[in-house]
C-alpha cells in the first residue's frame, strides 16, 4: 500500500541544526511575551482610565487580536506595513505579530483577573491607612497574578506554536523555518516535520510543567 | 472624640443620611441598631473617610475628616474598622496579614511589626494560627484576625460593622467575646450590630437608625426597656 521508505538517519543528522532553530523559536516566544505583557499592562490601564479615546483604542486592540487569525496579524506586520514603506525583517515582523496577539489576549486576561479581586480588598487596605497605590501593589496585584498566571502560561505555549507561522513571511532561522528549508532540499517531509513536532511538543510541555512547579511554590494559599 | 455634626449623604437621588448628629467620647461604646438600608454602614464608612459626605462635618480629635487638607491615610491609622466580611487578605498568612500595615504604613521594622502582630493575635486567641492562610480558618477566626489586624495599628477608635452577621451562629460568640474584651479594656468603639443582647451588655449608649435618621439614642436600659420613639418600639417588637 505504502511504498515510502523512511529515512530517519538523514533527518536525525539535521537534529543539531533543528535544535538551534528551536532556540530561536524560544527566543522569539519569550521576547514576544515580554513585549506583549508590557503592552497588555498599558492596555489594561487604558481601559481603566475612563478616558474614552484610550479605552476605545485598547478595546479595539483586544478585539482585533482575539478575533482575527494570527497568520493575518503576522502578514500585516510584514507585508501590510511594507505597503506603507515600513519594512520589517521576517524576525521582527514575526515578533511584532505575535506580540500584538499576546498583548490582546493578556490584556483580556488581566482584566478578568482584576475583576476577580473584590473591591472590598482595596477598601480593607485603605482602611488600614494604605495609599491607593500601596493597596494595589500589596493586596490586589499579588492576588491578580495568581489568577492571571495559568492563562498567561497558556499564551506562552500558544506563542511558541505561533512562531511556526513565520515561514509565511520568509523566516528561516526558527524551528519551523529550518525544518522547512531542510524539507525543501531533501523532500523527507514526514521525517523532518515529525521531529520538529516532537521538539515543539517537548518545549510546550516543559514550559507548562515549569509554570506549574513555579505556581505551586509562589501561590501557596 | 468623634464629633458628627449634621451629616448628610446621598447616593444619587437616594438620601441615605439625613442630618446625623452624634458625639462619641473617649472610652465610650456606642452601638447602632436599625433596619436594613437605614444608613448604618454608610455612616461608618463616612467616619473614616472611605465615603465622602455632602454636607455637615465629622471631626476626629478635632481634625475634620473630609477637609481637603486632611491626610486621610494618617487619620485612618487612628480609626480601625472591621467589616462584615471579606476582610482577610487571602494571599498572606495570618501573621503577614497583621504585620502588613505596621510594616508598610507605619514603617516599623520586621521584628517590631512581628512582635506587635504576635501580641495582637495572641490577644484575640489566634496565637496558634500565625503561619496559617486565612482560607484555612473559620469565619469567626477570620473576623478575630481582622480585629487583631486593625488593633496592630494602635488605633484610638474602632468601628465594627456587623462583624458577626455573616457567621454561623456557633461562631458568633467567640467574636462577640473579643469585642466585649475590647470594651472592658476601655477602647472607644462604634459597633453596628443586630445582636441586641450584646448591645445591651456592652453599650454606654445605643442609637437606633431609621431611614437615614437617628431616631433615638439612649443608654441601653432606657432604649430597650422604655423606648420613646414609635419606630424604635416597632423595630424592637419585631426583633424580639
Ligand atoms: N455605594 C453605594 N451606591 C449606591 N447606593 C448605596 C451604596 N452604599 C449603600 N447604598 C444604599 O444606601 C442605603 C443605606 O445603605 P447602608 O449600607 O448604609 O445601610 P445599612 O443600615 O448598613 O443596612 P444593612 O443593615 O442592610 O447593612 C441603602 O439603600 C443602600 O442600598
Ligand atoms: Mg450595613
Amino acid at each position: 500500500m505504502f511504498n515510502y521508505t523512511f529515512h530517519w538517519n538523514q533527518a536525525l543528522k539535521a537534529l543539531p541544526q533543528m535544535l538551534d532553530g528551536a532556540l530561536v523559536t524560544l527566543q522569539i516566544a519569550l521576547l514576544s511575551m515580554i513585549i506583549g505583557m508590557a503592552i497588555a499592562i498599558a492596555l489594561t490601564l487604558f481601559r481603566l482610565s475612563g478616558n474614552r479615546l484610550l479605552g476605545g483604542f485598547a478595546t479595539a486592540w483586544v478585539e482585533v487580536a482575539r478575533n482575527t487569525p494570527a497568520l493575518f496579524q503576522i502578514y500585516m506586520a510584514h507585508f501590510g506595513l511594507g505597503n506603507f514603506g515600513i519594512h520589517l525583517s521576517p524576525f521582527v515582523a514575526l515578533l511584532v505579530g505575535i506580540a500584538f496577539n499576546n498583548a490582546g489576549y493578556l490584556a483580556e486576561n488581566f482584566r478578568g483577573a482584576l475583576k476577580a479581586i473584590p473591591e472590598t480588598q482595596t477598601r480593607a487596605g485603605r482602611s488600614l491607612g494604605m495609599t491607593s497605590l500601596q493597596a494595589f501593589r500589596l493586596i490586589v496585584m499579588p492576588q491578580m497574578l495568581r489568577v492571571a498566571f495559568l492563562p498567561a502560561t497558556n499564551q506562552m505555549v500558544w506563542a511558541i506554536l505561533m512562531t511556526s507561522l513565520g515561514v509565511t513571511v520568509g523566516m528561516n532561522t526558527d524551528l519551523a523555518g529550518v525544518t522547512q528549508e531542510l524539507n525543501a532540499r531533501s523532500f523527507r517531509t514526514f521525517e523532518f516535520f515529525a521531529i520538529a513536532a516532537v521538539i515543539y511538543y517537548v518545549i510546550a510541555k516543559a514550559v507548562t510543567l515549569a509554570a506549574r512547579v513555579f505556581a505551586a511554590r509562589m501561590f501557596r494559599y | 472624640m468623634i464629633e458628627i455634626e449634621n451629616v448628610r449623604k446621598s447616593f444619587g437621588s437616594l438620601e441615605v443620611l439625613k442630618g446625623i448628629n452624634l458625639t462619641v467620647a473617649k472610652g465610650e461604646v456606642v452601638t447602632i441598631i436599625g433596619g436594613s438600608g437605614s444608613g448604618k454602614s454608610t455612616l461608618l464608612t463616612c467616619i473614616n473617610g472611605l465615603e465622602p459626605i455632602d454636607s455637615g462635618r465629622i471631626k476626629i480629635d478635632g481634625t475634620e475628616v473630609h477637609a481637603r487638607s486632611t491626610d486621610l491615610n494618617k487619620l485612618r491609622q487612628k480609626v480601625g474598622i472591621v467589616f462584615q466580611q471579606w476582610n482577610a487578605f487571602p494571599h498572606l498568612t495570618v501573621l503577614e496579614n497583621v504585620m502588613l500595615a505596621p510594616r508598610k504604613v507605619l514603617g516599623l521594622s520586621q521584628e517590631k511589626a512581628e512582635e506587635i502582630a504576635v501580641k495582637q493575635l495572641t490577644h484575640v486567641g489566634l496565637a496558634e494560627k500565625l503561619a496559617v492562610y486565612p482560607n484555612r480558618m473559620s469565619g469567626g477566626q477570620q473576623q478575630r484576625m481582622a480585629i487583631a489586624r486593625a488593633l496592630a495599628m494602635s488605633p484610638t477608635y474602632m468601628l465594627f460593622d456587623e462583624v458577626t452577621s455573616a457567621l454561623d451562629p456557633m461562631l458568633v460568640g467567640e467574636v462577640l467575646d473579643t469585642l466585649r474584651m475590647l470594651a472592658s479594656e476601655g477602647m472607644t468603639m462604634i459597633c453596628v450590630t443586630h445582636e441586641m443582647k450584646f448591645a445591651r451588655e456592652v453599650s454606654d449608649r445605643v442609637a437606633f437608625f431609621h431611614q437615614g435618621v437617628m431616631a433615638e439614642i439612649a443608654p441601653p436600659e432606657q432604649l430597650f426597656d422604655a423606648p420613646q420613639n414609635a419606630e424604635t418600639k416597632k423595630f424592637l417588637a419585631a426583633t424580639h
